[in-house]
């Protein structure tokens, strides 16, 4: 077992784990961050998505022992039930999802988008995105929901 | 818990790296995991003891130095497809890693993984190829070079020895006259490639076609060296539509791909004349322009 000490949502997180534990499960089962949700659990799908040190990974393909150190952002960390961060909010406005399974993996995946850069083009969105699977919404609404982001970024990010 | 159980070293050197590797049977690199980690999830990989290279820092840098363009193993995908230097000086490898996968893929993976995991249909192991690279590797106490030509033993199959570490991945710089340029075929954007061909020219400074470097992914076990193919272009001033489509007939006649469920043979034999006829139309023009690739 392996002591591992990292920031989650800019609190400290400690565990202790075996090497082959996921980033995935460890989130999941032992700190109740449970949206990063389990997909494919073989990097095709993006519903396990989080931020370490700010680029957007898939939790399934790292180890917890990876992680010492680094900053992790799950979406339990991005806005709150009374204060969707500007892309919940867009994407609840836009009917951008349906039963949510894809959405942290889809919001995390688009907060770094954004830092990277605030104005991104329809098709750039497309490019960015297109690692992240739905199976519900066939996709038109999550690409309008962050062009509406896209067009007013600065004033809301 | 997916993977089977293992032991794990985070190298704090290279040397750590190759005395870690050659301690155990069954030990492997740890490198973006975008590869490895989907077949341990699988269980269809089970090694005993993984090495974690991912700290260190001294294989993920880009330079130019006489001549020869020298990357870090670990250079990761995104890095490739952004940093500003690579962009100048090695266009076409940012031209490929932004083929490869998804953002969330090519922010953790390597070039050296790539090369490494040697999977027939991806891009760099091709773009290598293409380009006459090499590869160095380091294991304990020593270190030499592997050339493209003979990395790529089969499919998923490379020359290195279990416990040979690759760190530095090597091509010739860019001259006046040389055009880059690779051209693929996915069903959905980020796919891995049903078939890709990188053309690599050079031409003179009277504008004649001095050599023409061709390689393709998905074209049979290995990334083929199909360059015999443009061997005609050679002293040819112009690139005429026939010519380009000529580079194709001979390509596709070259190619020896799988046929499967994402393309017959025939079809990929087809996709390879498409291809490689674009791609030479692209180097040739990059290679009469200033900037080149
Ligand atoms: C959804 C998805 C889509 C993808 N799409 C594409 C695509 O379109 N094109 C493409 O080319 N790839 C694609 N990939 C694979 C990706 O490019 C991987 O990053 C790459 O193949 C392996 O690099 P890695 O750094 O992740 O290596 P790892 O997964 O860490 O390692 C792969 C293998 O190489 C060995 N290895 C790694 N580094 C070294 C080293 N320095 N020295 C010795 N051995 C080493 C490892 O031991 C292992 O056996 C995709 C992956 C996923 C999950
Ligand atoms: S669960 Fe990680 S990519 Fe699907
Ligand atoms: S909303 Fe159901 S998978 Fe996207």
């Amino acid at each position: 077992m392996t002591k591992v000490r990292f920031s989650l949502n800019g609190e400290v997180a400690e565990v202790e784990v075996e090497p082959r534990e996921l980033l995935l499960d460890t989130l999941r089962d032992r700190l109740a961050m449970t949206g990063a949700h389990a997909g494919c659990e073989q990097g095709s799908c993006g519903a396990c998505t989080v931020l370490v040190d700010g680029c957007g990974v898939r939790s399934c393909l790292m180890f917890t022992v990876q992680v010492g150190g680094s900053e992790v952002r799950t979406i339990e960390g991005v806005g709150s039930p009374g204060s969707l961060h500007p892309i919940q909010q867009a994407l609840s406005t836009h009917h951008g999802l349906q039963c949510g399974f894809c959405t942290p993996g889809m919001v995390l995946t688009a907060l770094e988008l954004f830092e990277t850069d605030p104005h991104p083009s329809r098709d750039r969105i497309e490019e960015w995105m297109s690692g992240n699977l739905c199976r519900c919404t066939g996709y038109v609404n999550i690409v309008k929901a962050l062009e509406a982001v896209a067009g007013t970024a600065e004033e809301q990010l | 818990m997916k993977p089977p159980r293992f032991d794990y070293v985070a190298a704090g050197s290279v040397g750590e790296a190759t005395e870690a590797l050659a301690s155990a049977e069954d030990s492997r690199v740890l490198a973006g995991g975008q590869s490895l980690v989907p077949l341990m999830n699988l269980r269809l990989a089970r090694p005993s003891l993984l090495v974690d290279v991912n700290h260190l820092g001294a294989l993920s840098g880009f330079e130019s130095h006489n001549g020869t363009l020298r990357f870090g193993a670990m250079c990761r995908h995104r890095f490739l497809e952004t940093d500003p230097d690579v962009r100048q000086k090695a266009p076409i490898f940012a031209e490929v890693a932004e083929l490869i996968g998804h953002v969330g893929i090519r922010n953790r993976g390597t070039l050296g993984g790539s090369l490494a995991h040697a999977d027939p249909v991806a891009e760099l192991p091709a773009l290598l190829v293409a380009l006459e690279g090499r590869v160095i590797v380091a294991s304990t106490g020593s270190e030499r070079a592997i050339p493209a030509a003979e990395l790529f033993a089969g499919p998923f199959t490379t020359g290195l020895e279990p416990d040979e570490l690759l760190t530095t991945v090597e091509v010739p710089a860019h001259r006046d006259g040389d055009g880059g340029a690779f051209s693929e075929f996915v069903r959905r954007h980020g796919d891995f490639a049903t078939a890709g061909v990188a053309v690599i020219l050079h031409r003179d400074g009277f504008g004649a076609c001095e050599q023409v470097r061709v390689a393709g992914c998905g074209l049979g076990p290995t990334p083929m060296d199909l360059s015999a193919a443009g061997d005609f272009l050679r002293g040819e001033s112009s690139l005429t539509d026939g010519a380009a489509e000529e580079l194709g007939r001979r390509v596709a006649a070259a190619a020896d791909p799988p046929g499967d469920v994402h393309g017959s043979k025939d079809y990929r034999r087809e996709l390879a004349a498409v291809l490689a006829a674009d791609a030479v139309r692209r180097a040739w023009a990059r290679a009469g322009s200033a900037g080149g690739a």
